[in-house]
């Protein structure tokens, strides 16, 4: 298989509390293979967005701090890069979106220079240059009239619309990666196909993979080639999406699958997963979803359970894999 | 509408233009203010020009038509020595309000934004508010010796940390908004946020605030001035005025009364107008204006 473009390894990230260090993110390992598109899920708190943060290196420092772990892509640990490196990728190698397109743009900028600010910090355009470039983003996002809307203020956009204009800011130097954080929670349904739709066709044209985290298992099922379950900082299971939809295999996989309705079977009372997430500052040696889980046995209060591979691209760390096979979906 | 109204005013800016003459506080205040500065311009077509001439003859001349503010114990014009020496007050004024932006805007933006020198640098200005303002100016005139300049520096130093403590607490909630952490996403530097986004988004409380040290500048001024330690007497300011026309004050109420209305006045103006713009320019209006 060929290098991936980004590999996370161990990354482990704390953050110092009152309470003594949270560990947000413990020992974390997945991959972005070029071009690929990867679904992050996991609910509030499992780490997903303090993954993503920490490999650009957008934590705030103190409190966060990360502590181990490597972040190799395009040949460079990210995590040991000097902060004017690591600048200079971001936003030009690794694009990002973000979850609140109301309030990601400025509110005192016309919407042509906020789009031509990241060509002008990484590309070192002209204005011209920049604002031409600008109508040609604004183009491909699909915003109507593109050089009329140059001119306008965020206020002026609906939130689907900024969104758009937020894609484009992080299209503007041709990413291979965009890290997209919850891009559609704050929008309409509508408008969240619409803007999937829309990432999924950019993907295909410029071949950039994307890494997508998201609480939402539809938008996993429509969007991503291969899935990465966290649960309280740490992963859960990694397979291709239409495995994880079929055959999961870390009980808490499929008790997210459970929760999650369905067309088809509207009959069907959705089953939700007892207790809830543990504390990121207590430490226990074991599986940290054995509390809530229904195989567990002993041994998962015990050991931490090591990733084990079940199917080519597909691992769930659990001792249980045997067991869980059989257990889902009475 | 977005393409013509970039013709003359964008079409926020218009928006508030239209809810400033709406504001009945601002436009009251605006109005005071114009008149002020426009008679203290105007002072060499209004008056004799020569505020300083003498004329024994015609001492304690009551207000009147040839004196429209009467005459003080050496025969002066009071009405030319008020109109010349609000130049020199709202001069002072002036010089104070642009050191409380430049170093009011680098200090609370420094503090606000890198959380290393906030705890000194607010420390700092929390040891300098502790004194009582005025006393505080005057310790620092008294120190220097008395000139206008002197004045200057001295209430500069005494509003700079109220202006950087204001700009600091918008800085404060500025950087963690969304476009923010936006823009370090997209690769800018801490330079580029802090002045392209952190500090032309904190401008509103910051204008208000510039609007209430001229006023407050006005008025220490003459409190200085008054003491014997703002400017020397040749070009009389406001505050002069007032020292001068003291020891007359049963006679002549006229040389007191008169330049402490027009510090009146000018601070009333001032405070007005700076009511004026918070209003319009607070926050919670401007998210119901997006």
């Amino acid at each position: 298989m060929a290098e991936p473009l980004l590999s996370v390894r161990n990354l482990t990230t704390e953050f110092a509390t009152e309470r003594g260090p949270a560990l947000a993110v413990d020992n974390v390992d997945f991959d972005v293979g070029s071009g690929e598109v990867v679904g992050m899920i996991g609910e509030s708190g499992s780490g997903k967005s303090v993954s993503a943060l920490s490999i650009l290196g957008l934590l705030p420092t103190p409190p966060a701090r990360v502590r181990a772990g490597t972040a190799f892509f395009e040949g460079q640990d990210l995590l040991r890069l000097r902060a004017s490196e690591l600048r200079r990728i971001r936003g030009r190698r690794i694009g990002m979106i973000f979850q609140e397109p109301m309030t990601s743009l400025n509110p005192v900028f016309q919407i042509g220079d906020q789009i031509g600010e990241t060509l002008r910090v990484h590309e070192k355009l002209g204005r011209e240059a920049a604002r031409r470039r600008a109508v040609e983003l604004l183009d491909r996002v699909g915003i109507p009239s593109a050089a009329k809307r140059l001119d306008d203020y965020p206020h002026h956009l609906s939130g689907g619309m900024r969104q758009r204009v937020m894609i484009a800011i992080a299209l503007a130097c041709n990413p291979r990666l965009l890290i997209a954080d919850e891009p559609t929670t704050a929008l309409d349904v509508t408008v969240q196909a619409q803007i999937l739709e829309l990432l999924r066709a950019l993907q295909r044209d410029s071949g950039m993979a994307i890494l997508m985290i998201t609480h939402n298992m539809g938008v996993i099922a429509e969007f991503a080639d291969r899935v990465v379950v966290m649960y309280a900082g740490r992963v859960a299971e990694t397979a291709p999406v239409e495995r994880l939809f079929d055959h999961p295999r870390h009980p808490y996989s499929q008790g997210l699958l459970d929760a999650t309705p369905v067309l088809e079977r509207v009959e069907r009372r959705l089953r939700t997963i007892p207790g809830s997430l543990p504390t990121p500052t207590g430490i226990d040696p074991g599986c940290r979803f054995a509390p809530r889980c229904e195989l567990a046995q002993d041994e998962c209060s015990r050991a931490r359970p090591v990733p084990v591979a079940i199917a080519p691209g597909h691992a769930a760390a659990c001792f249980r894999t045997d067991a869980s096979a059989q257990w889902r979906l009475a | 509408m977005a393409t013509a109204s970039g013709l003359f005013l964008s079409e926020q800016n218009r928006f508030l233009v239209r809810r400033l003459l709406r504001n009945r506080a601002f436009v009251v205040g605006a109005t005071l203010v114009a008149i002020v500065l426009l008679a203290i311009l105007l002072a060499p077509v209004l008056t004799n020009g020569e505020p300083n001439r003498l004329a024994i003859r015609m001492r304690f001349r009551p207000p009147s038509g040839d004196f429209p503010f009467g005459t003080d114990n050496l025969g002066r014009d009071m009405f030319a020595r008020v109109l010349y020496g609000g130049r020199l007050s709202l001069e002072i004024g002036l010089w104070v309000v642009v050191l409380n932006a430049v170093f009011g805007i680098l200090l609370g933006a420094l503090a606000g934004y890198f959380q290393r020198l906030d705890g000194p640098l607010m420390r700092l200005a929390d040891a300098l508010m502790a004194f009582p303002s005025v006393l505080l100016a005057i310790g620092i005139a008294a120190a220097l010796g008395a000139s206008a300049t002197t004045a200057v520096i001295a209430l500069a130093v005494v509003y700079i940390p109220r202006t950087a403590r204001i700009l600091r607490a918008s800085v404060l909630v500025v950087r963690e908004l969304d476009y923010v952490h936006a823009s370090r996403a997209a690769g800018a530097n801490d330079w580029h946020i802090l002045f392209r986004h952190v500090l032309p988004n904190c401008m509103a409380p910051l204008l208000v605030q510039l609007s209430f040290v001229f006023a407050y500048a006005v008025l220490s001024e003459a409190v200085l001035s008054f003491l014997g330690l703002g400017a020397p007497p040749t070009v009389p300011s406001w505050g002069i005025l007032i020292a001068e026309g003291r020891s007359y004050i049963r006679e002549a109420w006229w040389l007191t009364v008169l330049p402490g209305t027009a510090i009146a006045i000018t601070v009333l103006g001032l405070n007005l107008l700076g009511d004026g713009l918070r209003d319009v320019l607070d926050p919670r209006m401007k998210i119901e204006q997006s």
